[in-house]
């Protein structure tokens, strides 16, 4: 009885055990369709998105930076080249303690105390996750030694890469400009497109000023795109496909470097400007601004007390005085004023002013005196021009009127910019009582007229500007847009910048040769600027000027030994040579240089010299600074 | 003609307390666990012969196993689990701390982590303890099994192991649930743990809420956390139906999957051999787990039927949670796949419940006479 109990109880119990395995089994299969279910969804419903993100883990595309195209001047010379160098580079958010990484680096790799300084600038300036140049230019040696211990240094590596330089310094400082590295300025600037940011996304530097900065696209280049499989880890397995990037065009330009170096030489300690012009096509052949800067500093910033230096300097060095200063033109207006007394027929040449040494306006007893207190006796326009006559300038832009005087000017390119391929530049003034209503609210007084004749008052001009008209009047009124680039060099193949014809001033053949001879006869015995031509093998047709940095009352005399260095006159001097058939003109701003004769016309003599005859200076002309800047009237202006 | 005797004879006792169509299984599941351990280790056969060694050793245990008759096992379930839970508690007061769990006791001579034991100690001690009261069963033994569950689990979850805890508490459950613990208090239990989530809830470390949360949204935190469950789906999903191929999987090859030769291996696999490798896969498992349970359902004594029916769902339980980690529809847990991925004690622990259930199958006929 109890067995057959035990025995139906097991019973019992081992069907119960099998209905719950049942369940069991029931569940197993319940999960297993579920994983099926799920191996279904992620590896053949979704596949295409997971194989999309397994590609996205795995290929990195990186841009490959193109080589930076040269800049090079009219015969080959490179004034901005690439040298392929080692830099130390950090990335600091893989660093985790930066300072003592520095001390640790600096035990095996030399580390200024400049260069420090320019990795902290670097740092505040930086986008994240970059890495920052700590040393450049790393010899063998320092290379060697990093490497051995490289594995110390996280975050820190060595980098082959290729450097700008310009070799020449600061003589092409403002010419050329440099690069930089960029900046969030630029940043945001290149993000403005989409194609210009996806061409940047390799490149750390960018044109700054001058030409790198004009030039950018044409000398970046265009990026290459690599694809490399990497692992978890970011490191590179090996390339998938390469596009090759594009290097950037050279430029070949139109300034001779020789004659830029000597032009920059020309100016010994004298601030100032020199630019000169090829009249018949618009070419520059010299770009002078002075002081200059070394634009090497610049290019993986500037350390802070080179910084410093440039920015607090009173001589203003990063200030492009040749493109941007902007000086009244001073008496080197006088050939353009004759040619506009021809041209509306207020003068004719023999017309002449008896010059007691100064001019009065009818109903006034204000005396505008000229430089020559007793006056230039009986002055006819060739002589006006010659001996630089104010009285005869004073009087002739009264009876032209300041409207005239502008619609006639203006065509010279004054009171505009010249379009030069340069970012920055400035457009200087050229008054007109339109102008005066509008900026003034005021009318326009015939006083005002009076002294714009001489190019005092309200006129300014940059020596770009004065080197332009200067190169239309010596190209008989034909005048090219002045350009620096001459053309853009690919593989080898040369595209020519075409000459523009800018303008085509309207002068009578006759008032040409006027002025002309008479801008000659300044450079002869009796004219203002003698030294300039003293045994010339060619004719130069030249005018002096002088543009007042402080203003004198009316009675007193201009005495400039007694003023400040920095209060003397600015000296300008406008030339072109030969005077017959020009191949050169210019235009020279010596920043209190006193008078254009004997400071700035030497200048202008020895980039002829040079151009016309291949003649090297022995010594600079004015390579002294100015011990005595006016040497008497005669040569005062 | 004695010679010629000794060698059918000795194979017939090393084979005769083996389970030919488990072993079938087994075997074709190791091939495939070598094989993919190969590619997983980019190649390296310092790994798979480290496994071989790992594997040698765990079918020189699973044939000791199965050569036990089961009911003398009964008599080490007592102090196996006392043993287990002294050390559990060491390791509590003790234990050496690594990567942030305290889980291994240095005994002086070796280091050991107890829960590995209590994987085979717990479902003992409970089957043996049904067995025991088998004829008298009441509400109250199954209270009692149930703190027999809960006193190692609590432990472990402590330590914390939740891999191990989960793996330990299922054993023991399948053995409630298969010794016919009510479905009336089933359902009680199931609805007590449903209505206590919100305070369970509170009850977790940031870090667990923090996993759960993931598991909902891997994407949160796609290089922390997420990381895991990311990359395994990426590598499982990109596997497309047919797979990569053989040692072209890029996910395992380029180092994007973590832990990819232990806990993730099931992410290479289904990397290189697609969904068509995956239903190969589950079918061997299916195959595996459905000779358990054929073994389970002719098992002759209780305490049998539930270690071989504990063993059998355990040994699934692995599988889902691995594969459902892996796949992104389960937390991610420290379970490894079964017999696939690289790892000694899992390997012998897992052999040596294959070992029982081949024990159970073979010693039957000797229990009844």
């Amino acid at each position: 009885m109890k067995r057959r109990v035990e025995f139906r109880n097991s019973q019992r119990e081992i069907h119960q055990f099998r209905l719950r395995l049942a369940v069991g089994i029931g569940f197993v299969l319940v999960l297993l369709f579920t994983l099926t279910t799920r191996f279904f969804y992620l590896q053949v419903l979704k596949h295409s998105h997971f194989q999309t993100m397994a590609e996205n883990n795995r290929i990195s595309v990186v841009p490959t930076v193109p080589n930076r195209g040269l800049i090079l001047d009219r015969n080959g010379v490179q004034l901005a080249r690439n040298y392929s160098g080692y830099t130390l580079e950090i990335t600091p958010s893989k660093v985790p303690d930066l300072n003592a990484t520095l001390e640790e680096i600096s035990r095996l790799v030399d580390v200024q105390p400049k260069d420090r300084k320019r990795f902290k600038k670097q740092l505040e300036e930086s986008r994240n996750f970059e890495s920052l140049v700590i040393r450049s230019q790393l010899s063998d040696e320092e290379v060697a030694r990093f490497a051995a211990q490289s594995y110390r240094f996280p975050g820190v590596e060595i980098k082959a890469r290729l450097f700008r330089e310009y070799p020449l310094e600061e003589v092409t400082s403002h010419l050329i400009g440099y690069i930089g590295r960029i900046n969030e300025a630029d940043m945001a600037r290149l993000n403005e497109n989409d194609e210009v940011a996806a061409n940047y996304r390799g490149s750390d530097h960018i044109g700054k000023v001058g030409l790198e900065q004009s030039y950018e696209s044409e000398l970046h280049g265009v990026s290459g795109i690599e694809q490399v499989e990497v692992d978890a880890g970011g490191r590179g397995v090996r390339t998938l496909s390469h596009v090759p990037p594009v290097a950037g065009d050279d430029l070949v330009l139109s300034i001779d470097a020789q004659l830029q170096q000597i032009a920059d030489q020309a100016f010994g300690a004298y601030r100032g400007a020199l630019v000169a012009i090829d009249p018949n096509n618009g070419e520059v052949l010299a770009f002078v601004s002075r002081p200059g800067y070394d634009p090497n500093l610049f290019i993986d910033g500037i350390d802070e007390d080179s910084w410093e230096e440039l920015n607090n300097s009173p001589d203003v060095p990063l200030n492009n005085r040749a493109l941007r200063g902007q000086y009244p033109p001073g008496s080197t207006i006088k050939p353009f004023m004759a040619l506009a007394g021809l041209f509306y027929k207020k003068r004719t040449p023999a017309d002449t002013i008896s010059d007691p040494g100064y001019f009065t306006l009818s109903g006034s007893t204000h005396r505008y005196r000229d430089w020559k207190k007793e006056g230039h006796g009986v002055v006819d326009m060739f002589k006006s021009i010659v001996v630089s006559c104010d009285t005869y300038y004073y009087r002739l832009a009264v009876d032209l009127g300041i409207d005239n005087i502008h619609g006639f000017l203006s065509q010279f390119g004054f009171g505009s910019k010249t379009g030069v391929d340069l970012q920055g530049e400035q457009p200087g003034l050229l008054p007109s009582s339109e102008w005066k209503t509008k900026r003034y609210k005021q009318k326009w007084f015939a006083g005002d007229t009076v002294s714009v004749g001489i190019g005092q008052g309200y006129n300014l001009v940059t020596p770009m500007q004065l080197a332009y008209a200067t190169a239309i009047l010596a190209n008989g009124g034909a005048g090219y847009r002045p350009h620096l680039v001459r053309a853009l060099r690919h593989n080898g193949v040369e595209k020519p910048v075409a000459p523009e014809l800018d303008v085509n001033v309207n002068i009578d053949p006759g008032h040409l040769d006027l002025v002309r001879r008479a801008m000659v006869a300044v450079t002869q015995p009796g004219g203002t600027a003698v030294v300039a031509s003293l045994g010339a093998e060619y004719a130069i047709a030249g005018k002096t000027g002088t543009a007042q940095v402080i203003g004198i009352k009316q009675g007193e005399k201009y005495d400039a030994d007694k003023l400040n260095e920095r209060h003397r006159d600015h000296a300008w001097f406008i030339a072109f040579a030969p005077a017959d058939k020009p191949k050169i003109a210019l235009a020279v701003l010596v920043e209190n240089g006193g008078h254009g004769g004997s400071v700035a016309a030497p200048i202008a003599r020895s980039v002829f010299d040079y151009y016309l005859l291949g003649k090297t200076p022995k010594t600079v002309a004015a390579a002294a600074p100015p011990e005595e800047p006016g040497d008497a009237g005669e040569e005062h202006d | 003609m004695i010679r010629q005797a000794l060698w059918p004879r000795l194979q017939r006792r090393l084979t005769q307390y083996l389970d030919p169509v488990l072993l079938a299984g087994v075997g074709a599941l190791l091939l495939i666990g070598l094989t993919v351990l190969y590619s997983a280790s980019d190649g390296s056969w310092a790994r798979v012969q480290s496994q071989l060694v790992n594997i040698a050793a765990a079918l020189v245990v699973m044939w000791m196993v199965a050569n036990v008759p089961l009911h003398y096992l009964m008599r080490i379930a007592v102090p196996l689990y006392v043993t287990g839970m002294v050390l559990l508690i060491g390791v509590a007061l003790f234990g050496e701390i690594s990567h942030g769990a305290r889980r291994w006791l240095n005994l002086g001579f070796a280091t050991i982590q107890p829960s590995e034991l209590m994987k085979i100690a717990v479902p003992l001690m409970m089957a043996w303890y049904f067995e025991k009261h088998e004829a008298t069963l009441t509400l109250k033994n199954y209270f009692v099994a149930t703190l027999l569950l809960l006193a190692p689990v609590a432990l472990i979850m402590r330590q914390p192991d939740l891999g191990t805890a989960i793996l330990i508490f299922a054993s023991g459950f399948f053995v409630l649930f298969l010794a016919g613990l009510s479905w009336r208090v089933l359902a009680a239990l199931a609805t007590l743990a449903v209505g206590s989530a919100p305070f369970l809830w509170n009850m977790l470390h940031d870090y667990q809420k923090h996993r759960i949360l993931m598991l909902l949204d891997p994407t949160q935190d796609a290089l922390g956390k997420g990381y895991h469950t990311i990359q395994g789906m990426i590598a499982v999903g990109s596997g497309g139906a047919l797979g990569k191929g053989y040692f072209n999987g890029t996910q395992t090859h380029l180092d994007f999957l973590p832990e990819r030769a232990t806990d993730f291996i099931f992410a290479v696999y289904s990397e290189e051999f697609g969904f068509l490798g995956n239903l190969l896969l589950l079918g061997l498992y299916l195959f595996i787990v459905g000779r358990g349970f054929v073994i389970t359902a002719n098992a002759s004594t209780a305490f049998t039927r539930l270690m071989a029916g504990s063993i059998t769902l355990t040994f699934f339980t692995y599988t889902f949670v691995n594969m459902g980690m892996v796949s992104g529809i389960l937390p991610v847990v420290g379970v490894p796949l079964p017999l696939v991925s690289y790892g000694g004690t899992s390997m012998v622990t897992l052999m040596l419940g294959i070992g029982m259930l081949m024990s159970i199958h073979t010693h039957k006929t000797l229990v009844q006479t």
